[in-house]
């Protein structure tokens, strides 16, 4: 049996699985429980496990991320929904200073099984801090993990591998993609890697790494290039801390020329960090520069201008042909 | 010059207008107070007495070892020792304690060796205790952050039918933050069995009450989360015992959090590396030396017939002895390799923190 779901649907699926399948899994978050979440990944779940397993909180982001911490160590397995990006910043202090030394605190003991659902990211005509992408903030704390799917399937996947991961992890949602397309799930998810990147289409001239949001963007571009006569490879990166050094390394050496795309600002972003990988790790099969397509050094703009911010296939496919005539 | 400590309990003028409306046994007329420290039994009195020499020796013996090089910068506690053992003592050893830096050796009263919490401030990692053996968390140093823990531990244990309890401390200083407001709130609202323990000892550093909030009273904060707020002579060993014991057993029959302000006052600097005369008068701070807890506890028990003198001697003795023997210690414990310990921040660790993460790589030779 399988269906055609929605990447929120598949969201709300994989909850309930966990939900379902785990007893100490209990859900926190802002407008989760009755109205089932303001995207609806949540629809339903109060209804089917209770109001003590789905709860409603205050509107109180550090409060219920070190409850969260909290119910851990009684032997609970919370998973909390931020209800949009910049709003984890109240938390920012509980997921740094605690949630990420908690097992080192405990010399590698006692973990935290502990997810916090983050729908990021611009695309979807919202207000001011409604856009943002802090993946990296994440991904520079130590102690966390950060992962971010692309599609139904993944999403469903990777959310069933974070609920048992044992460890703190930070599940970034790009809500632009929640309803973008259907995909067919099966009836119960399998626990996917949090460590391995996936590629998703092949190509032999020039690799495009992305990762959420942004692989719809890096196919498209792909497509462009195809019409173009090159063939571009795009490896969906998945899991954000750790990276997946494999696949990052086998890419480069394999195709020689890299494009990184994120919608999160540039300076020491994640494109920063695979291109300082690759420099010097696989340096001599480089052909080309690595370069960068990313979201600028300033707040995420307001709805009118977010078009031109976001990194778009256009922009992409002119990096890519950047490396391919370098 | 000798401090002359714990005055008999008929001589505490300096701060006594700010003990008003706090709950108190030492505070009671003589013959009252007898009465009720004879109630509450030879035993426990005894047993309070020892939980505070036992918190006061690791203290004098942290302070002597940071002195010597042996350890580093320590926050020590003097004079807080009735809050601390008070509160221990009153709950069980499935109740839940989130200590900060200023309890850093609650968990001797627990069980733990002493040596552990030295060698956290020896910055061995030997110095973590075990969190679920113990039921302590791990010393929280942002201040405030761990009254969401609380929170959270409690709240979790009652949705798992549990009727565990969950302890946080705190200071004065730490109720402006906006965790201690998040978690009175939430607290409250989930109806969580929480005892939110706040030790008002008047500064925050070097920062006095007056400057950190406008109310006189902490306790009066609770009225805001829709809870009780208590107060308690925090230099009074066994009003703490009566207090934290009421406010578990409240949160035990499941009506929710508490907020208990233990007055009290900074009898020592805030850590080895402070010196409170930059910002505060000695000879008015040495006023408060007759509120302190042991010698103040100690003459009541002779006095109530229950103790004598010689035989809290020797607690004191015995407890001195426990610790210097703790602190000889320290050295023999090895210092774990960087590698080991980047091995326990995951439970898989990723390649970043392994051979391949750790260090520069070399070029020209392979292998």
């Amino acid at each position: 049996m399988s269906t055609q779901v929605t990447m929120v649907e598949a969201v709300g699926r994989a909850l309930g699985q966990v939900l379902e399948e785990d007893p100490r899994a209990i859900l926190l978050g802002e407008d989760i429980g009755v109205n089932g979440g303001v995207f609806r990944a949540t629809a339903g779940l109060q209804e089917r496990f209770g109001p003590d397993r789905v709860v409603d909180t205050p509107l109180s982001e550090a409060g219920f991320v070190g409850a969260a911490i909290g119910m851990c160590l009684v032997g609970l397995h919370p998973i909390v929904e931020i209800q949009f990006d910049a709003f984890v910043y109240p938390a920012f202090e509980q997921l740094a200073s605690h949630a990420g030394r908690f097992r080192w605190r405990t010399n590698g003991a006692y973990g935290l099984p502990l997810v916090i659902r983050i729908p990021y990211g611009g695309g979807t005509k919202a207000p001011e801090l409604h856009s943002d992408s802090p993946e990296t903030l994440f991904s520079h704390t130590p102690g966390l993990r950060v992962v971010a799917p692309s599609d139904p399937l993944s999403a469903g996947e990777m959310l069933v591998a974070a609920a048992a991961c044992g460890d703190p992890v930070i599940y970034m949602e790009p809500k632009r993609l929640y309803r973008r397309s259907r995909a067919e799930v099966p009836d119960r998810f399998q626990a996917l890697s949090l460590d391995r990147a996936q590629v998703v289409r092949p190509g032999a001239d020039v690799a495009i790494l992305a990762h959420g949001a942004m692989v719809e963007v890096a196919m498209g571009a792909a497509e462009q290039l195809a019409a173009q006569g090159a063939s571009a490879r795009v490896v969906d990166l998945r899991c954000l801390y750790p990276l997946d050094r494999d696949t990052l390394l086998r890419t480069a050496t394999e195709v020689g020329r890299v494009v990184v795309v994120h919608e999160a600002p540039r300076h020491s972003g994640l494109a920063a960090e695979v291109a300082a990988i690759l420099q010097e790790e696989v340096a001599d099969h480089l052909l080309a520069p690595v370069l960068r397509v990313t979201g600028m050094d300033m707040p995420f703009p307001l709805f009118q201008l977010e078009d031109q911010a976001l990194p778009s296939a256009a922009r992409v496919v002119s990096a890519a042909r950047a490396t391919l005539e370098y | 010059m000798m401090r002359e400590l714990g005055a008999a309990s008929d001589d505490l003028a300096p701060g006594a207008e700010l003990m008003e409306g706090a709950s108190t046994v030492l505070g009671l007329p003589s013959d009252r107070r007898r009465q009720a420290l004879a109630g509450m039994g030879r035993p426990l009195v005894l047993e309070l007495f020892a939980a505070m020499a036992r918190l006061r020796a690791f203290d004098e013996r942290a302070v002597i070892l940071q002195r010597q090089g042996v350890i580093g910068t320590y926050p020590t506690y003097f004079g807080e020792e009735a809050v601390q053992a008070g509160s221990v003592l009153a709950l069980e050893d499935r109740d839940w304690l989130f200590p900060t830096y200023r309890q850093n050796s609650v968990v001797v009263l627990r069980g733990c060796p002493p040596e552990v919490p030295l060698l956290l401030w020896r910055g061995n990692p030997a110095g973590w205790h075990d969190v679920q053996a113990l039921h302590t968390a791990p010393v929280c140093v942002p201040v405030a952050t761990n009254y969401p823990h609380a929170v959270g531990a409690a709240w979790g244990s009652r949705l798992l039918g549990e009727a565990s309890v969950a302890l946080a401390y705190g200071g004065d200083g730490s109720t402006s933050e906006g965790d201690f407001h998040e978690a009175c709130n939430l607290a409250a609202v989930a109806r969580a069995p929480v005892i939110f323990l706040v030790t008002n000892n008047q500064w925050a550093i070097s920062t006095p009450l007056r400057l950190q909030t406008r109310v006189e009273r902490i306790a009066d904060k609770a009225s805001a989360y829709g809870m009780p707020g208590v107060r308690v002579d925090g230099f009074d060993v066994f009003a703490c015992h009566l207090a934290i014991s009421e406010a578990a057993a409240r949160a035990r029959s499941g009506d929710g959090p508490t907020l208990v302000e233990a007055v009290g006052y900074r009898l020592g600097p805030h850590g080895t590396a402070d010196e409170p005369s930059l910002y505060r008068d000695p000879e008015s701070a040495r006023r408060w030396d007759v509120w302190e807890p042991i010698g103040r506890a100690g003459k009541a028990l002779v006095d109530a017939g229950l103790a004598s003198a010689d035989e809290l001697a020797k607690l004191g003795a015995d407890a001195a002895a426990e610790m210097r023997e703790a602190g000889d210690r320290l050295q023999d414990f090895p210092v774990p390799s960087l590698e080991e310990v980047a091995a326990r921040v995951y439970r898989d660790t990723p390649w970043t923190l392994g051979a391949e993460g750790l260090r520069e790589p070399t070029f020209g030779e392979e292998g």
